[in-house]
């Protein structure tokens, strides 16, 4: 591919309340590149997220696979960022584990047969396959979240991005679920405090803090340096 | 924490709750519809109807206790009935006097109301056995088969969806009351005013609707990320095949014929 | 638990065919314009909303605060649906709720799920519009006036529904007229008060976190003077309608009347039949003895055919 998979060019955005929540960030993610974005809570993080498919529209340049995103190409962008946020319960708002899995190919476009083999591609990478039939209120926090990638990945991205995926889980689920992101061949984007995480698997790591990214580089170095870590609220492991 | 409980459907392998979801809402509905339609007194009929919705139950492998004990519901509103024993004009059986009230209960009302309390017990046992033996997204493609409009379905499965995790958060803001709810000293008055204990009750009402409004932002920002635009989509349901309607053609001629009984065979 | 003191869930067997296929032809035409109109004029984000906030009623619904001794008062929801989203999405909202109670939960029959959806969401949002919409232009739309707008739609909304059941108890000759509507407008009386009071604090909290929601639902031009009109109209017709039905519970007899005669209509039909097909059997005593051990045998036969079927499976 000849471009980046994310592009960001002097982004800022505002809240409606007047609060400022992004000041001129940029960042360049390469194709299959894997970035964890770290910083603490208000860094500005999930704002930054929201952009990425254009739920939040803010001053400055986004664009994603290529794609420019803005009001006409919302369609095609979010079919190639997928974004899982935080809490999987609002995200899997179908009645069945299928449902939710085929509700982005659906709304693709893509035909019934096409939709099926999606989503059984998808469960399969996420190694959920027995589960298409259940109910998803009955699952785990740690199925939940795996489904709620699943639901993503049936629009085959090309860019993955995850807000918090091991919040909230106990050791045993979130050790699958960071062997699943490790093996997944996608370009990631991955917001989280878990910093054992990011040292595993994640070789690039950007710090963020009061709406700016403070820090990009290697995660083996920017983890070596404790005074920079501790000015922007995260420790030294 | 999820409140099983309050999900009535019953996993089971038993031929009912292997049959099609549209086919049982069907014949639910008939079946009630029968009932409904039987006049006032028609036994013979009532009888057939019980046997056959308790055929139902011993193959749904529910339990027909289970699912007796389940139909009592019905039986507070049995008391509204009550009184047409007393106020139907007709040939009298019997009388007993309360204080200075003199009631008398006349034979077309004690039939009538018989009825009732019989039509209304056969009724919901059937709505019980569709609703214990179909998982809900069946009932949804039955919806949507006998032609509910999309956007209505959409919204009903999304309120199901979200029905347990909303109950679990009022059942908890309650306990939470509860636990703030002690007393020290038997013999003081204690809970506040009757106004007051509204009030509370009102703010975690409140309380309720605000994080439903905030969780449905956040569920619409999840359909947008994955393209939703406003139209609601589903997948086809697979096709009805000639068994299903036979199925269907065989019940409904069977209920026909048990009305028709009940018209021949009335008093 | 799921058992709630408002006695409105009418069960399937109450209501005469009539008065239930009535109420669901007009429930029908409703609740489909409500769909048309909301499809039409509301965005996307309507779907998450409606489908969230019908089962935070739901939930809601589960609420309780000690009213005396064992009793305990509850909350139905129509008039802060009303109040939050405004009367068209509020009737699909509840719809749901009830639909959903009647469906899965039993409460409230299937066959009778038009009228009670005609009581709870149509009636329920439109009286609860028509008082809301009144006090809050009667004050102004000051702040009190909200408070004493939503306490008097949640009341009537109650209220009025609730001589709605009772006059179609009545008309289907389930419990008499002079004792169904006084006792439905007498227990409703204070079950309303229970609605208002739940429903002027949620109307507070709200006022106090999230302003905004107060103002979007009422403030939309989607309701208008039709949904207006006719919560004023339905709620005046039952008023009315009520105490003088109470007070002629003959007159309501005679109606239910006329439902035997429709039965009394088809009997000639069927009477030439019974001697041909089944001679000596026109008696009514027989057949239903006869009707009793045909069902025996049936159900002897299906439990025998139940555990041969289970011994199979056992031994395989």
């Amino acid at each position: 591919m000849s471009h980046h998979s994310i592009e960001i060019n002097d982004l800022s955005y505002a809240y409606p309340d007047g609060h400022t929540a992004l000041r001129n960030v940029s960042l360049n993610l390469a194709p299959c590149e894997k970035a964890a974005l770290v910083g603490p809570n208000g860094a500005g993080k999930s704002t930054l997220i929201l952009h990425l498919n254009g739920i939040l529209a803010g001053q400055g340049q986004v664009k994603v696979a290529g794609l420019m995103v803005g009001k006409d190409t919302l369609g095609q962008v979010r079919a190639r960022v997928g974004v899982v946020f935080q809490s999987p319960d609002d995200q899997l708002f179908s009645p069945t584990v299928f449902d939710d899995v085929a509700f982005g190919p659906l709304y693709q476009g893509l035909p019934p047969d096409e939709v099926r083999r999606r989503v059984d591609e998808a469960l399969a990478a996420v190694r959920m396959a027995e589960y298409a039939g259940r109910v998803s209120h009955h699952l785990s926090t740690g199925e939940k979240k795996r489904i709620a990638i699943a639901t993503v990945l049936s629009m085959r991205p090309e860019v993955l991005v995850l807000d918090e995926p091991t919040a909230g889980l106990d050791p045993r689920a979130r050790r699958t679920l960071i062997n699943l992101l490790a093996e997944l061949p996608i370009t990631m984007l991955v917001s989280t405090h878990d910093m054992l995480m990011v040292r595993e698997i994640f070789p690039r790591m950007v710090i963020m803090d009061e709406g700016r990214i403070v820090a990009d580089g290697a995660t083996k170095e920017l983890m070596e340096d404790a005074a920079l870590l501790e000015a922007h609220g995260l420790e030294k492991l | 924490m999820h409140l099983h409980f309050l999900d009535p459907y019953q996993e089971r392998r038993s031929p009912i709750h292997a049959a099609d979801a549209r086919i049982k809402l069907v014949l639910a509905l008939a079946f009630i519809l029968t009932c409904a339609l039987a006049p006032a007194g028609a036994w013979p009929a009532y009888i057939l109807l019980g046997v056959l919705i308790l055929v139902v139950e011993m193959f749904s492998e529910l339990g027909v206790g289970w699912v007796l004990k389940r139909s009592a519901l019905v039986l507070p509103f049995v008391l509204a009935a009550l009184p047409v024993i007393f106020t139907l004009p007709g040939e009298p059986l019997f009388r007993f006097s309360i204080g200075s009230w003199v009631l008398q209960a006349s034979q077309p009302g004690l039939e009538r109301f018989a009825s009732i309390v019989l039509k209304s017990w056969l009724s919901v046992q059937a709505a019980i056995v569709l609703a214990s033996s179909t998982p809900f997204p069946g009932l949804l493609a039955a919806m949507r088969a006998i032609g509910l409009p999309r956007l209505l379905v959409a919204v009903f499965g999304l309120m199901w969806r979200y029905l347990f995790v909303l109950v679990d958060e009022a059942l908890r803001l309650m306990r939470a009351r509860s636990a703030r709810s002690g007393y020290d000293q038997p013999g003081r008055r204690t809970g506040g005013s009757l106004a007051w204990r509204a009030s509370v009750t009102g703010g975690m009402a409140g309380n309720l609707f605000l994080r439903a409004i905030e969780r449905a932002d956040r569920i619409y920002m999840a359909m947008l990320s994955r393209g939703y635009d406003g139209e609601v989509r589903s997948m086809p349901m697979p096709a009805l095949r000639r068994a299903h309607w036979l199925v269907v053609g065989f019940g409904i001629a069977l209920l026909a014929f048990i009305l028709l009984l009940a018209n021949l065979f009335k008093g | 638990m799921l058992l709630k003191p408002v006695l409105m869930h009418i069960p399937d067997g109450f209501l005469s065919v009539v008065v239930s296929i009535i109420l669901w032809v007009v429930t029908i035409a409703v609740v489909a314009y409500a769909l048309k109109r909301l499809s039409a004029e509301l965005g996307e984000r309507q779907v998450p909303l409606m489908g969230v906030l019908a089962a935070a009623i739901f939930a809601g619904q589960m609420l309780n605060f000690t009213v005396a001794g064992g009793t305990s008062g509850h909350l139905m929801g129509a008039a802060i649906a009303t109040i939050l989203l405004g009367p068209w999405a509020a009737i699909l909202v509840m719809t749901c709720v009830v639909g959903v109670q009647a469906l899965i939960f039993q409460d409230g029959g299937l066959l009778a799920l038009g009228a009670n959806i005609f009581n709870m969401g149509l009636v329920g949002v439109a009286v609860s519009y028509a008082v809301y919409q009144t006090v809050k232009k009667l004050t102004g739309g000051r702040k009190w006036g909200l408070f004493v707008g939503g306490a008097l739609a949640a009341w009537f909304s109650i209220e009025i529904a609730a001589l709605g059941v009772g006059l179609q108890l009545a008309l289907s000759g389930t419990s008499p007229a002079n004792l169904a509507i006084p006792a439905m407008a007498g227990i409703h009386a204070l079950i309303g008060l229970g609605e208002a009071l739940i429903t002027v604090g949620a109307l507070a909290f709200l006022y106090a976190s999230r302003r905004d929601l107060l103002e979007a639902g009422s403030s939309a031009p989607q309701g208008g003077w039709l949904v207006w009109a006719a919560g004023l109209l339905i709620a005046l017709a039952l008023a009315v309608a009520s105490p003088l039905a109470s007070a002629n519970p003959d007159g309501l007899e005679w109606v239910a009347e006329q439902k035997g005669f429709l039965d009394a209509a088809q009997g000639p039909l069927y009477h030439i039949i019974p001697d041909y097909v089944f001679p000596g059997v026109s008696n009514e005593g027989a057949a239903t003895i006869i009707a009793g051990i045909v069902g025996v045998l049936i159900v002897f036969g299906a439990a025998l055919a139940l555990a041969y079927t289970r011994r199979k499976r056992t031994a395989a």
